[in-house]
């Protein structure tokens, strides 16, 4: 029994230890060292909210090219920027990348952004003062099935979608992130009244409620519905996998909130070293990371110098609804209430 | 050392450990200070009387069913002549390995929307989320009163049979109360589990309390409504442990004397073998084969992305050796509380209990950044290294830990304690020849909970592990992102394969101590 003790004991000490010991030999996964201490050193810290799979193969060749060692925290954007809020001035966080303005507006409103060179970008991705700066866009679409709607039939405006020819016909994603912004979108543009009616429109259109964006996209492929409210992206990503694909994107019209236009974009934090976060910014914004963008996450390009990906009409045409796109973090409790209320949501 | 020097340290001890577990109270305490009317009106925005309604249905109906699917069974495999009862027996502890959003996700692959078994949307909201936690919750349950069972003297069931009572009588008699102490201290369990968990209430949509501090904390900027939010979580907690205190009742089980190593009579079932072995086919089916036969499915689809074998068994590492941490860490932590509850008991003793227990009904979310807040303006340099992950898992799991040691404490008796002070041991040599040895089982289960709830720990892992210190855990949330199942697959698997064995040797282990008790 003491044997056992003694053995738990060891075991305990080999643990913390010898893993402490893997922080020094391997520089990547240093903790302790990306404190406060070593800012400036040739080491940048991440905050990304944007998956390893999406961006760690370009952060991999940033570093390489500017010869600052990378250290990467994955997680979701909302919890990173919290993370982030509550660090306060002692966080390790150098620069923060996050999957929406949402999350960065949230940072920036706690005061704990730097300015950032916004460069090519156009305003409408722009943080106030320059606190963020988009670096790739996705748009809203209605994505529909080639064989059983004709392009003509569709309405271009968002609203149109709860008449009842369109009954049992849609499905979309309540609880997807990019969902409720879009929503949040309609409540800041249109107001609270009109867009609880237009939910409460869909509701009664009987819509097929599912969990992600390309499972929508690939009820349209199989038969189960013919319209579906998504990102423009999922449907070439589905392309990839499933040649043949019968679904393409309807862009509705400017100033609709179905045209919504969100970015995945990066903030410096205060507390960093300016001149290294001022190069990955200037990176992410690069000819390179831009087509990088266009080619393997089918997003927008910001800076107007490099073309969208084949098929996607120009970022100049779609003028979503005229928003502050890091007013939509702020917007989300309340539209995630008025979409539960509806009956969208449970 | 004195009597009185041990009793002091040992209340030190209990006092800090407890304060540091409930740290995360603290925090919701300072975030909520500022609240001012705006944030009270949020509180109200959100319909708050209409979620704590939802959230303690949740937790009312899981807990019931959890606790009829756990006793039933332990009952079943313990005590009656259930078809294949050996295999069952290790079976039915199995789903504990199995993440609950794991579940849902085969659930809603099963029976959602596009289901291989059936079609709809019924299955969202409290249908699906009530079944989910059922079926990832009953475990706890099982296990702790399957041990109560074996460790009972069967002399107390066969003296009632022999004065007359019926089987039924004796089993209401005699048979539910000795397992009340360990199905109470279980359904507190399921209780915290059920009010803390977010994943399964959001992939069912349903709109409990974690959900509102989830959707407050994804806005960020105001913290104050997600503490208030909070802090209503930990009333609601206080509220359970209130009834568990009631439901454990004044009555204590203890085993004076060894009684006679034996197997206790088996009842048989007669024809209601077969009903019962497909009731419990059915439930190990929906619990634990349905959620593996999902992965499987997914691991089997084409992909270019699965995970190689290095990383695999790179992340399976990290993952046994966080887990085995803190498993040993928390039941050292337990051990002085444990005793200060069960020996001294009293209001402070319990106090210090119920503030440990608080911190486990919060979601994974508060409690990491509460220690993101206390680690960054107290111990910079730990900050984001493994001795402060280990340390989170501890506050987060304690009550695990804890419920394990109090068990066992429970059904150490006293006067054994005091007949060897009276033989003239002290107080170390007592604790170490007499309560020590007969505690160990309950340590060793209580610490076996703590592990496989670490092994399958995400939010505060994906926040307080250093850089690059990727687990099992983080390796399937990280290809769930990308809606990737196929890369999700083999560490979900990886996991549950990994965590199985513990789940078996726990259950070989309290078999083996019930024979070996009575040698002590």
């Amino acid at each position: 029994m003491t044997r056992l003790l003694a053995l738990l004991a060891v075991l305990l000490v080999v643990v913390l230890t010898g893993c402490g010991t893997d922080d020094k030999s391997s520089p990547s996964s240093g903790a302790a060292s990306s404190s406060a201490s070593d800012k400036g050193d040739g080491t940048l810290t991440i905050y990304s909210g944007r998956s390893e799979d999406l961006v760690g193969p370009l952060l991999d060749t940033f570093e390489k090219q500017s010869g600052i060692e990378v250290k990467v925290r994955y997680g979701e954007s909302a919890e990173l920027a919290a993370t982030i809020a509550e660090e306060g001035e002692n966080s390790p966080a150098e620069v923060f990348f996050s999957q929406d303005a949402g999350a960065l507006g949230a940072v920036a409103e706690a005061g704990l952004l730097a300015q950032v060179n916004s460069g090519q970008v156009d305003r409408r991705w722009v943080g106030a003062d320059e606190r963020w700066v988009g670096t790739s866009g996705r748009a809203r679409v209605v994505a529909y099935s080639t064989e059983r709607v004709k392009k003509t039939d569709l309405p271009d405006t968002i609203f149109d979608f709860t008449q009842p020819e369109w009954k049992g016909r849609i499905a979309l994603a309540p609880t997807n992130a990019s969902f409720q912004a879009f929503v949040s979108a309609m409540r800041l543009s249109a107001g609270d009244k009109r867009t609880q009616a237009w939910l409460e429109g869909i509701k009664a259109n009987d819509p097929t409620l599912l969990d992600g964006n390309s499972d929508v996209v690939k009820a349209i492929n199989s038969g189960e519905v013919d319209v579906g409210l998504v990102n423009h992206y999922y449907v070439y990503e589905l392309e990839a996998e499933t040649p043949g694909l019968k679904v393409a994107n309807h862009f509705l019209k400017s100033g609709d909130p179905g045209s919504l236009v969100n970015v995945a974009g990066v903030g410096a934090l205060k507390t960093g070293d300016a001149g290294e976060s001022a190069r990955l910014v200037t990176f992410l914004l690069s000819d390179e990371a831009q087509a990088y963008f266009a080619e393997k996450t089918f997003e927008y390009p910001l800076t107007g110098l490099t073309q969208p990906p084949d098929r996607l009409p120009p970022l100049t045409d779609l003028q979503g609804p005229a928003i502050e796109l890091g007013e939509l973090g702020e917007a989300l409790p309340e539209t995630t209430r008025l979409i539960d209320e509806v009956g969208l949501g449970a | 050392m004195s009597g009185r020097r041990a009793a002091t340290a040992l209340a030190l001890a209990g006092a800090l450990v407890a304060a540091l577990a409930a740290l995360p109270l603290v925090y919701l305490v300072i975030r909520s200070a500022g609240a001012d009317a705006d944030a009270w009106e949020t509180l109200l925005r959100f319909r708050t009387l209409e979620l704590v309604g939802r959230t303690l249905a949740l937790v009312g109906t899981v807990t019931a069913a959890a606790l009829g699917i756990g006793v039933t069974l332990a009952w079943l495999v313990v005590r009656t002549d259930l078809p294949a009862r050996r295999l069952v027996a290790v079976a039915a502890a199995l789903p504990l390995v199995i993440p609950s959003y794991v579940v849902a996700l085969a659930l809603i692959a099963a029976v959602g929307p596009g289901g291989l078994l059936g079609q709809g949307n019924w299955i969202f909201g409290f249908p699906g989320a009530w079944t989910a936690l059922t079926l990832a919750t009953y475990p706890y349950v099982y296990l702790l009163c399957a041990a109560a069972l074996r460790r009972a003297d069967p002399a107390l069931e066969e003296a009632a049979r022999a004065l007359g009572r019926t089987r039924a009588q004796v089993f209401r008699q005699v048979t539910l109360p000795v397992m009340r102490p360990s199905a109470s201290a279980a359904a507190v369990l399921v209780a915290l589990y059920t009010l803390s968990d977010f994943g399964v209430v959001s992939l069912m949509r349903f709109d409990a309390l974690t959900r509102a501090i989830f959707t407050q904390y994804r806005t960020l900027f105001d913290r104050t409504p997600a503490a208030l939010l909070g802090l209503l979580l930990v009333v609601l907690t206080i509220g359970v442990l209130a009834l568990e205190a009631r439901g454990r009742g004044r009555g204590r089980v203890v085993r004076a004397g060894a009684g006679a190593a034996r197997p206790a009579t088996i009842t048989p079932l007669g024809r209601w073998r077969a009903p019962a072995a497909a009731a419990v086919g059915c439930v190990l089916a929906a619990a634990f084969a349905m959620p593996v036969a999902t992965l499987v499915g997914w691991a089997l689809r084409p992909s270019a992305e699965a995970p190689g074998a290095g990383d695999l068994l790179a992340w399976a590492t990290n993952s046994v050796l966080i887990s085995a941490a803190a498993a040993v860490v928390a039941i050292l932590a337990a051990l002085p509380l444990a005793t200060l509850v069960a020996r001294r008991p009293g209001r402070l003793s319990r106090g210090l209990e119920r503030a440990t227990f608080a911190s486990n009904a919060l979601p994974g979310i508060v409690v990491a950044l509460s220690l993101v807040f206390f680690a960054t303006r107290t111990v910079t340099p730990l900050y984001q290294t493994l001795p402060l992950l280990v340390f989170a898992y501890v506050v987060r799991f304690l009550p695990q830990a804890l419920s394990g040691a109090r068990d066992a404490l429970g059904r150490v008796s006293p006067e054994l304690e005091q007949a060897a002070r009276g033989l003239g041991a002290g107080p170390a040599r007592t604790f170490q020849r007499v309560t020590f040895p007969l505690l160990l089982p309950g340590l060793y289960a209580g610490a076996t909970l703590v592990f496989l709830s670490t092994m399958k720990e995400l939010p505060a892992t994906l926040l307080l592990r250093p850089i690059g210190y990727d687990t099992l855990a983080t390796q399937v949330w990280s290809a769930t992102g990308t809606s990737s199942y196929a890369a999700a697959a083999p560490p979900a698997l990886a996991l549950i394969a990994l965590s199985a064995p513990v789940v078996y040797a726990l259950q070989v282990h309290l078999e083996q101590r019930t024979v070996a008790s009575a040698d002590i």
